[in-house]
């Protein structure tokens, strides 16, 4: 039986910069909270397929694991929190920009 | 130093007139990323987890000051300041973006540097003994080989398409401070019966999910029959290597399924016939090499400002009791910087501080800088009468960290606070290691120590070869850190022990802790190192240490 469909984000990376971005219904966000949360996957394989198209704005688009939660979407997974955040060591990456 | 030839600045400035076409057809989107990446990485280029990366050579681990001072220049005008020092010699830049890229490549051609094969199934970065040209126990400088070796292998058309990445590492001495065993091809120089240096050839070692130590596939090898010998090992490879499954690819996979004596005899016979295809122009072409790698002349002076020094400042008899090697010419001695401050992150150097180093290496070291797989700066040739002047600079710009080769060297790879392949984070339990064990004050009294750590399977941070070896892993969506005992990447390498189930993050401190204070307990004398205890009594007392319940429950 294929697996129950989990509410996801899509994300890539940007091509000049290689920041990380969120799709978020419309456009692409830098914040994961403003990242639209697919519930449906065909909507979700969509919007995947549009974002492979655009090679020239995005590298490595693909769909992964969240949830709303108080403050927006939250990521599903660890490696995605940092994503959404830069690295522990600097003060460098999004939490700098954002701040 | 070599220094480029004309041909090797056509050969790069060509290189680099190509990525800048390949970079602007990507940015303009005639080239998709499926066909960019390929071509990327060929020049060093990875897309990582928050940003690009751009990883670059620094050939058997050597720098000048014009090199150490553009690298500078690069990480301040196009990162955020400050360059990391990888376990392969190289230093990487976290935050580049695409569009300056062959900006920064050029920027690298003018001091004869390069990001070429620092990705992909070729022959990588030759490293080397970090103390290579200085160290007191060297039969000779094994740079002149690692030079010929980088030429040899930049760019060779039979070995860009090999079943998997290639690594070879060469050391001068029988003291293995090249890790030589976990590599594919590992060189120790060596002496035959008469004298005559040449090479213990070691073939097949690796870490990575399959953790090997080489095996010798020749126990003596003249110098001259060096370069047809590795191409051997390298053909014999190309043709026997595993393409069906990246994860057996590596030539361990290849010694390990065939037997060391298949792989013997193929090599060989293949080298028998490259050898007379050599004709000897290698030799001509390392004879020229070797005049570009003379010794400097080392000054005579008088020393006493030094021992005077050492006599009226603990710090700085501190500092020269761990950070200090004997050297071939006894008033100089090789002087080891450590970029692992406290609490700071492993190999990572700011512009200011690449500055000052090749400030000291142009005033006081000849001219020369060593990076060292355990990420940390080396000038290689301090005269002693100098030493009191570098350690006074160092300190001021917060390079003067007394901990060579104690609990706070610790070796880790960038894990997910940077790589996209990681599994968990590695450097923030690098820094809390270093900085708990500096507040318990215990460093120095735990001596010799080598923590490594790794933030995936890959084993960038060469955990299987620490004596504490620590993996992160990721467990069911919580980072989790495993310990492994008894590795060891010198002559007498080995492969460390799982120790037992993981750690949380927040369990790893303790539990290190524990393990500390049972090799206090246990050791010897106080002069045992814990490497050595870890031999003598084996991993039970240090399993009841990490595992303490388990011990009660077994009672």
């Amino acid at each position: 039986m294929p697996k129950p469909f989990t509410p996801k984000v899509l994300t890539a990376s940007r091509l000049m910069e290689g920041e990380v971005a969120y799709f978020d219904g419309k456009i692409w966000v830098p914040l994961l909270a403003e990242a639209k949360l697919f519930l449906n996957e065909n909507e979700a394989e969509d919007a995947l397929a549009a974002a492979k198209a655009r090679p020239d704005l995005f590298v490595g688009p693909y769909l992964v694991d969240a949830h709303n939660g108080e403050d927006g979407v939250e990521p599903a997974h660890f490696r995605e929190a940092f994503r959404t955040t830069g690295p522990s060591n600097y003060f460098h990456g999004k939490q700098a920009e954002r701040s | 130093m070599y220094s480029y030839s004309e041909f090797d600045k056509d050969f790069i400035t060509e290189r680099n007139k190509q990525f800048r076409g390949q970079v602007a057809r990507r940015i303009d989107g005639s080239l998709t990323e499926d066909e960019f990446k390929p071509l990327r990485l060929m020049n060093g280029l990875y897309l990582q987890l928050h940003a690009y990366m751009l990883r670059i050579a620094i050939p058997y681990g050597t720098l000048n000051s014009a090199k150490m001072r553009q690298l500078a220049m690069i990480a301040k005008r196009w990162d955020k300041g400050y360059g990391h020092f990888t376990t392969r010699q190289n230093i990487q830049f976290n935050w580049p973006k695409l569009g300056d890229v062959p900006d920064i490549l050029d920027a690298l051609a003018e001091v004869d540097m390069h990001a070429i094969q620092t990705s992909g199934n070729c022959i990588r970065n030759v490293t080397a003994d970090h103390f290579a040209g200085a160290a007191a126990d060297e039969i000779e400088d094994p740079r002149p080989v690692a030079e010929l070796l980088r030429q040899w292998s930049t760019d060779h058309p039979e070995f860009a398409f090999l079943p998997r990445k290639f690594k070879i590492a060469i050391t001068g001495s029988p003291n293995d401070r090249a890790v030589t065993k976990a590599h594919d091809i590992g060189l120790r120089m060596v002496r035959n019966e008469e004298g005559a240096p040449g090479f213990e050839v070691i073939v097949g070692g690796g870490l990575g999910r399959t953790p090997m130590i080489g095996q010798v596939i020749r126990d003596f090898l003249p110098k001259a029959d060096l370069l047809p010998y590795v191409e051997a090992i390298l053909q014999v490879y190309n043709l026997l290597g595993r393409r069906d499954n990246k994860y057996k690819a590596r030539i361990k996979i290849t010694v390990h399924e065939n037997g060391i004596e298949t792989i013997r005899d193929m090599v060989e016979e293949r080298f028998g016939i490259l050898r007379e295809e050599f004709g000897g122009a290698d030799q001509a072409l390392l004879g020229e090499i070797e005049a570009a790698f003379a010794p400097p002349q080392f000054k005579t002076a008088d020393t006493s400002e030094f021992e005077n020094r050492l006599n009226s400042d603990p710090m700085f008899r501190s500092f020269a009791d761990t950070n200090l090697t004997e050297h071939k010419n006894s008033d100089h001695a090789i002087v080891s910087v450590s970029l692992k401050k406290h609490g700071a992150t492993p190999g990572d150097a700011t512009a200011n501080q690449m500055r000052v180093l090749a400030d000291m290496a142009e005033r006081y070291g000849h001219d020369e800088l060593r990076i060292s797989h355990e990420q940390n700066v080396i000038l290689p040739h301090v005269h002693k009468s100098d030493i009191p002047a570098v350690y006074d600079a160092l300190r001021a710009a917060d390079l003067a960290t007394a901990n060579i080769g104690l609990i706070s060297d610790i070796i880790a790879c960038p894990g997910m606070d940077y790589c996209a392949l990681a599994t968990a984070r590695s450097i923030p339990i690098a820094q809390e290691i270093a900085s708990r064990f500096d507040e318990l004050k215990l460093e120095h009294e735990i001596g010799p120590m080598k923590i490594k750590i790794s933030g995936c399977i890959n084993a960038c941070g060469h955990h299987h070869v620490g004596h504490i070896g620590i993996l992160g892993l990721d467990r069911a969506g919580v980072e989790n850190y495993q310990i492994t005992l008894g590795g060891d990447g010198s002559e007498a390498a080995a492969v460390g022990e799982r120790a037992g189930p993981g750690f949380t993050a927040d369990e790893l401190m303790p539990a290190l802790e524990r393990l500390i204070d049972a090799y206090l307990d246990i050791r010897a004398t106080d002069e045992e190192p814990f490497i050595d205890t870890v031999r003598r009594v084996g991993l039970s007392p240090f399993k009841a240490a990490l595992y303490p319940s388990e011990a009660i429950a077994a009672e």
